[in-house]
């Protein structure tokens, strides 16, 4: 009833392609941003915003750099955790080099290193395809964990082999470190969020984007009228590491504190992959979805027994959450392949023209 | 120069030093590659079969070792243990085919593919649920494998073989041997190849794809079982295999996705190279390189070979 668009006309080009051409849209979006910046913040509690929201930020994020390459492109990508892990370590060391500059700059510019690994390991795509670009990708993985691990330079020669967040200001607030407040830390995690889905929404939207989703539909005719599948698939590979890379950032500085390879390991792009399918392939609200999906869903499974009084162990419930997810993973799967975001948008179209069905 | 004597010289200088070193890394070597081979062989049968690129493969072999070993640790003897993790493979096939597969016809491959990983997820929490998660020892010596080690006189030297190295590239040829007389003379295994080659020419001269699917899950089910054996036996059963899974994925890579000889042929390469290179150049690196060598050599073929050693040149028309 509330949700209708009758007489909303749109008089202009710029009306007609806006992103939210709806007005209920702006209002449902103006509408999550404020709890989302104001709301959360003040009411949150600690445990809420520390190991919830803020991780299921980041993943967000890492999602949506995931869905540049493999949504929008087509290309199926295994190394996210590892260009994750670039942006981790090139963020550490320029905070090394350079400990005055705003924390949250080093954390943008570091996405920047890990574009340029990106593009390297990008370039086999435009020979191979499918399944086998999955091997290279893994090739990515694996080669830059190991370098992770043998490059001391790297983790700055400490003896533990791990990256540990120095304490950092910016704003005049302590953002980074052991005493950074949640709070502070999810709000600047939030609004690099805001931020870098609001670049990619309008690129993935223009003139970049489409030659990426005509890559992705068919390369060949892509290449015959004209997008140069060099720019488009490298550009994508870049963009989506960038993306990966501050992910990876900030997954160390604003939640762990601390962090070693293992936090970049394959099963973390694997997660990431899941995130992304399950949420739908080539959208950004899914990659949202996605990442609350499987980020609440082990969340809440745990809470579970406790809530019902049944005393099992941990382990057990680790177990059955694996169980749960892969069983959920192969269910989603078949009822709408498309992902949670095609339900969402099934769910917006049946608001429209509720109750005639009609 | 010095970097460039390291590199280029030294290492051969090295191999025609100790040629009995060099022989025992081959057939290290040698020997992983096989076990490689075999991984990538439940991969190579399942999507010939299917076009389902089978991300459960690895622990498919993880999930069969460990209903062998607890099925033994729970009293069972030794060669019913081992049919009733057959028994188990074949539930799981009929389960996969009923439950996963058949709703799934006519998606696209990444979406099976994403089902795969989903029942590799499930597979993970169901193993350690009912066997634990705790690293088990292989029961070799129940099953009649051999254990003790022939240490021979070669070229001025000694190499050591393992038995159960023996046997397992015994068994492993045995298993390609018995898989090749499946496809070629059963009725089953020509179904089966008609179905790799076109779903709808099969299902019109009346083969049931149903059936094809859950025999050839069972096929790889078999593989994997021999896999986790041989796997076990040499280290032990855990978990961490599924990582090591992933290096069919370049195996598949040298051989093509669809060739059970390169299957064979790309596990043995990558096996023994990454041991050479490991044993010889890793040193120059810091070691540790055996966990990427796999997939770098792969890409750096796939730049030239695009398709694979042994895969079909693809023709792409719009």
């Amino acid at each position: 009833m509330i949700y209708r668009e009758a007489g909303q006309f749109k008089t202009s080009y710029k009306q007609d392609s806006a992103i939210f051409p709806i007005l209920q849209d702006r209002i449902a979006i103006y509408f999550y941003l404020f709890v989302a910046f104001i709301v959360i913040p003040l009411f949150g509690s600690d445990f809420f915003i520390n190991s919830m929201m803020i991780p299921f930020l980041i993943f967000a994020l890492a999602a949506i750099g995931l869905n540049v390459l493999t949504g929008y492109t087509g290309q199926i990508s295994l190394g996210t955790g590892a260009f994750m892990g670039v942006g981790a370590y090139s963020c550490y060391k320029l905070v090394t080099i350079f400990p005055d500059t705003n924390v949250v700059l080093l954390v943008l510019a570091s996405g920047l290193f890990s574009a340029g690994i990106g593009m390297i390991f990008g370039l086999p795509s435009l020979r191979i395809k499918g399944f086998y670009l999955v091997v290279t990708t893994l090739a990515a993985q694996f080669f830059l964990e190991w370098a992770f691990i043998r490059i001391p330079w790297l983790y700055n020669y400490n003896d533990s082999g791990a990256i540990e967040v120095p304490q950092r200001e910016a704003f005049g607030l302590i953002v980074t470190g052991p005493s950074a407040t949640p709070e502070v830390r999810y709000l600047v995690v939030l609004s690099v969020v805001v931020l870098i889905t609001w670049v990619a929404s309008n690129l993935v939207h223009g003139r970049i984007g489409r030659s990426w989703m005509m890559i992705r539909d068919m390369d060949i005719a892509a290449e015959l009228i004209g997008v140069r599948p060099l720019y488009a698939k490298l550009s994508a590979f870049a963009v989506s590491s960038y993306i990966a890379g501050v992910a990876g950032a900030m997954m160390v500085f604003f939640w762990l504190g601390a962090a070693e390879v293992e936090s970049f390991d394959v099963n973390h792009s694997f997660v990431i992959l899941f995130m992304v399918i399950l949420g739908g392939l080539g959208s950004l609200v899914g990659s949202f979805l996605g990442a609350a999906f499987i980020w609440m869903l082990p969340i809440v499974i745990r809470a579970v027994p406790g809530m019902t009084g049944i005393n099992i162990n941990a382990s057990t419930v680790e177990q059955i959450n694996f169980m749960i997810i892969g069983a959920l993973i192969i269910f989603f799967l078949i009822i709408e392949p498309h992902g949670l975001a095609r339900l969402w948008a099934i769910a917006k179209q049946k608001l429209r023209i509720w109750p005639f069905p009609h | 120069m010095e970097i460039l004597y390291n590199i280029f010289a030294d290492p051969f200088v090295q191999m025609a030093a100790a040629p009995d070193f060099l022989l025992q890394v081959l057939w290290e070597g040698f020997v992983t590659g096989t076990l490689y081979s075999l991984i990538a062989l439940g991969f190579v049968l399942i999507f010939k079969a299917s076009g389902v690129f089978n991300f459960a493969q690895g622990i498919m072999v993880v999930f069969a070792a460990l209903s062998l070993v607890g099925l033994y640790e729970a009293g069972v003897p030794a060669y019913l243990a081992l049919v009733l993790a057959l028994a188990i493979m074949a539930g799981l096939a009929i389960g996969v085919e009923r439950l996963v597969l058949r709703h799934m016809v006519n998606q696209p491959d990444i979406i099976l593919f994403m089902a795969t990983i989903g029942l590799s997820y499930f597979l993970i929490g169901a193993g350690e649920l009912i066997f634990g998660g705790e690293t088990k020892s292989m029961i070799t010596e129940q099953l009649g494998l051999p254990t003790g080690s022939t240490v021979l006189d070669v070229a001025g030297g000694i190499v050591i073989l393992q038995h159960i190295d023996v046997a397992a590239a015994i068994i492993a040829g045995l298993l390609v041997a018995g898989l090749a007389f499946f496809f070629n003379k059963t009725r089953i295994g020509r179904a089966l190849r008609a179905v790799a080659d076109d779903h709808q020419a099969a299902l019109s001269v009346g083969i049931s794809l149903n059936q094809i699917w859950a025999v050839v899950w069972f096929a790889a089910g078999i593989v994997a079982l021999a896999t986790g054996i041989m796997w076990g036996a040499r280290s032990d059963v855990s978990f961490a295999l599924q990582i090591v899974a992933l290096k069919a994925l370049p195996v598949l890579i040298l051989g093509g996705f669809t060739s059970i000889p390169g299957a064979i042929i790309g596990g043995l390469i990558i096996g023994m190279g990454e041991k050479l290179f490991e044993v010889y150049w890793g040193g120059l690196m810091g070691g540790g390189v055996e966990g990427w060598f796999a997939y770098v050599l792969a890409l750096i073929f796939l730049l030239f070979r695009p398709q694979g050693l042994f895969g079909e040149k693809l023709i792409e028309r719009i």
